[in-house]
């Protein structure tokens, strides 16, 4: 089990000052869905990318937490009770992703001369590193580090060093996965993003957290641009993160849409860079017939 | 030591590639470049007096010719003095006979390998020709099966003892003849080492021809010569790898490669060069492909203070088809001034480039390019494509590209890029776990992945993992 918890969280735009966040709570849990809907501009895509640690954003109050349980990574990891508390804003974004946090883009990188396969199989032995470095105690780490300079880090497809995931064994994962998402093999030699459709980029980010398993994943509006076949895969692939992984999931989105078929445990709507409302799936559809003036009139007394 | 030594030697990058070997001269010359100079330098490899009036022309042509100069954005040449740097060739040729056994190898060098974090098996590799037994024995196994089909790959000091018609034929004289440049002009003067090859009518040499560390461990790799001879039909491809670091403390490297392309012949040239950087590296490479013959150019250029380097194609024959891939990488006070040329001479032929550098710290790339359509060269065609990577705003990349087109039925494209390392891209990976330094990598990888893919793996992970130690030190 874990829960993402975001307290008081007021965020602005690191040049130039713009205010953003305005004070966000918001708490999800494993095997939750959480849809967050709101206007353009009231500030998802921000609280998405805070949470995951955007340099492009300043942080000026409140705490993002994660807490994790001690069995959250499996048995190979042994999570000690002062470390099962820790404050995403003091992290790096790798050190996030290793803590079980994904962030789905809306609009994802395109990385060219870099294939699905190999880049996947080294956040993955990445991930597994970065845990490790954050688990273990000091002085085990630096002599693990120093034992393996100059081999663990290269994005060269090569031999797996010790406790990493090799090709052969990747490949399998990768086929597996691409398969339940009903994904073309021949994705896996493509490269990152590069030339995929707007669909096909939706599939791959939710590819990607099935690969990631992460605890907590923030999908920002992963609906957009797609057809209703499409959708209905990428909303296959969110489902199982939740049923098979147990992942808390925060579904960004302007549609009801989406949510036929990811139903949420909650509905939140932000306006103006905070949460102005919270309810069951009855409050998408709510929304869905009549807006969000409503919302606001609600929060503020004015329409 | 100058400062400017000291300098290079406080990063830690530098300090992996800064080796030095103490010279052990058996013969001294006087510092300049004289004719007796010439003379005690052809006499020291028993040299036919053919060669030795060769290399006197060239010194001759050499001394009349000036500087280059005047070239827009030129890398600046004025820290080199060749005067000084010419007897250092003296106790290089001192060690002709090389090395052939891994064991041989100075320490230097292969602590090289280890500094470079290449495991044992890929050294056996990596180590080409000599090394280990196994692959020996597979190289021995190889060197029959070709001298069988009649192919040579030998030294070519020794080309010149054993092969004279073809080399006399062949040896700077319409390809790269000394007086194409002052450097062309030094190159035949002091010239010493590199490789032989010809491959008789019709054979293919299914085998890339690699002559990895062959430069280094005959000590003499700072005016080698590389002559290709492929007659009609015929298919080779070369590699010349020296991704290790000289060994010398020399400061110019002033190499030659001439590539002969027969009708239907087909032949590829790789090199991945990386360069100590206190190093001038000039250059002087070119083929000439006749009626439907190939060539293909694929280099990574890396290190070096600063390189002026233009592979070169002469598309002589009708259907003649040249590919050009490139790469250089620049940091904190290099100027790599690098591309190609090719001159359509004939119709229906065709030339594809594509360039990729990157700079950090301040480095510098230049793409420099010409494409010359001559008159009468109808429906030619060709595609220019030079991508730039930059890290930070201080480092700087041009595109130079020059088209001369005489003949109006033809097919022309540029098309240039240049970018710095996105933020949205790095954020995107790392978010996925990887640290800001992998991310980097990464993307660096991928954008030099044309070129890996080009190679046999063991030189495309060595590439990668040197581009990697040149990024070390300024990421963080």
């Amino acid at each position: 089990m874990a829960r993402l918890e975001l307290t008081n969280l007021h965020a602005e735009v690191a040049e130039g000052g713009e205010k953003i966040l305005d004070g966000v709570d918001l708490e999800v849990e494993s095997g939750e869905i959480h849809a967050l809907m709101g206007p353009n501009g009231s500030g998802k895509s921000t609280t998405a990318k805070v949470i995951a640690g955007h340099p492009a954003y300043e942080v000026t109050e409140g705490e993002v937490l994660i807490h994790i349980e001690e069995d959250e990574f499996g048995d190979d990891i042994e999570i000690d009770e002062d470390q099962r508390t820790w404050d995403l804003l003091d992290l790096e974004p790798n050190e996030r992703a290793a803590l079980g946090v994904f962030l789905g883009f809306q609009y994802p990188a395109e990385i060219e001369g870099v294939t699905m396969t190999n880049f996947l199989r080294t956040a993955l032995n990445a991930k597994i590193e970065e845990r490790e470095e954050l688990f273990e105690d000091e002085e085990e780490d630096e002599a693990a580090e120093e034992d393996e300079a100059g081999f663990e880090t290269s994005p060269m497809e090569g031999p797996a060093d010790e406790g990493e995931i090799g090709v052969a064994e990747f490949q399998g994962i990768l086929q597996e996965k691409m398969e339940q998402l009903d994904m073309d093999e021949k994705f896996a030699q493509r490269y990152l993003n590069a030339g995929f459709s707007g669909g096909e980029k939706k599939q791959n980010e939710v590819l990607q957290a099935a690969i990631l398993e992460p605890s907590i994943a923030v999908l920002d509006e992963i609906d957009s641009g797609l057809d209703i076949d499409r959708l209905q895969d990428v909303s296959n692939g969110i489902n199982a993160l939740r049923d098979e992984q147990g992942t808390g999931i925060l579904q960004i989105t302007h549609y009801q849409r989406i949510l036929d078929y990811v139903e949420p445990d909650h509905v939140h709507v932000m306006l103006d860079g905070k949460i102005a409302k919270s309810g069951g799936p009855e409050l998408a559809e709510a929304l869905e017939d009549e807006g969000y003036d409503w919302v606001r009139e609600e929060a503020y007394g004015t329409a | 030591m100058s400062s400017e030594q000291d300098h290079l030697k406080d990063t830690d990058t530098e300090a992996r590639f800064e080796f030095k070997k103490e010279q052990n001269a058996a013969v001294k010359s006087d510092k300049g470049l004289t004719e007796e100079i010439i003379r005690m330098i052809s006499e020291d490899k028993d040299e036919p007096d053919w060669m030795l009036e060769r290399r006197l022309r060239a010194l001759q042509q050499y001394q009349n010719m000036p500087m280059p100069s005047g070239w827009p954005g030129m890398p600046d040449l004025s820290g080199l003095d060749v005067e000084e740097i010419v007897p250092y060739i003296r106790p290089d040729v001192d060690k002709r006979e090389g090395v052939d056994d891994w064991t041989e190898l100075p320490d230097e060098i292969k602590d090289t390998f280890d500094k470079l974090g290449i495991p044992e098996a890929e050294k056996n590799a990596l180590s080409g020709v000599g090394a280990q037994y196994e692959s020996e024995v597979v190289y021995q196994n190889m060197q029959e099966q070709w001298e069988e089909k009649g192919v040579i790959f030998m030294n070519m000091d020794r080309a010149v003892q054993e092969h004279p018609e073809l080399v006399k034929e062949h040896f700077m004289t319409t390809c790269v003849p000394p007086s194409d440049n002052k450097f062309a002009a030094l190159h035949g003067a002091v010239w010493s080492g590199g490789s032989f090859v010809y491959v008789p009518e019709g054979v293919t040499v299914e085998m890339p021809v690699q002559a990895y560390f062959r430069m280094n461990s005959e000590g003499m790799g700072q005016f080698e010569h590389t002559l290709i001879i492929a007659e009609e039909g015929s298919e080779v491809h070369y590699i010349e790898g020296c991704s290790a670091p000289k060994y010398g403390t020399h400061n110019l490297h002033s190499g030659g490669v001439e590539v002969f392309v027969g009708e239907d012949a087909h032949v590829q040239y790789s090199t991945v060069q990386n360069w100590s950087k206190n190093t001038y590296n000039l250059n002087t490479k070119r083929a000439i492909v006749e009626e439907n013959g190939t060539m293909e150019w694929v280099s990574g250029s890396m290190g070096s203070k600063a390189t002026m380097l233009y592979p070169c194609s002469i598309l002589k024959g009708r259907g003649a088809t040249d590919t050009h891939i490139t790469i250089a990488f620049a940091g904190e006070g290099q100027d790599i001034d690098t591309g190609a040329k090719v001159y359509h001479n004939a119709p229906n032929t065709s030339s594809t480039i594509e360039s990729k550098s990157i700079s950090k710290d301040g480095g510098r790339t230049n793409y420099r390019g010409l494409v010359h359509i001559a008159d009468g060269a109808e429906n030619s065609s060709t595609a220019v494509e030079c991508d730039a990577l930059m890290f930070d705003n201080e480092s700087t990349s041009d595109t130079m590209p020059y088209m001369e087109i005489e003949e109006s039925k033809v097919d022309v494209a540029h098309e240039a890029t240049v970018g710095k390392i996105g933020d949205e891209d790095i954020f995107y990976l790392q978010s996925r776990g990887l640290d800001d330094d992998d991310a980097k990598k990464m993307i660096v990888a991928g954008f030099i992945e044309p070129i890996t893919e080009e190679l046999p793996i063991e030189y495309a992970v060595e590439l990668n993992r040197l581009i990697e130690l040149e990024m070390e030190g300024s990421l963080g």
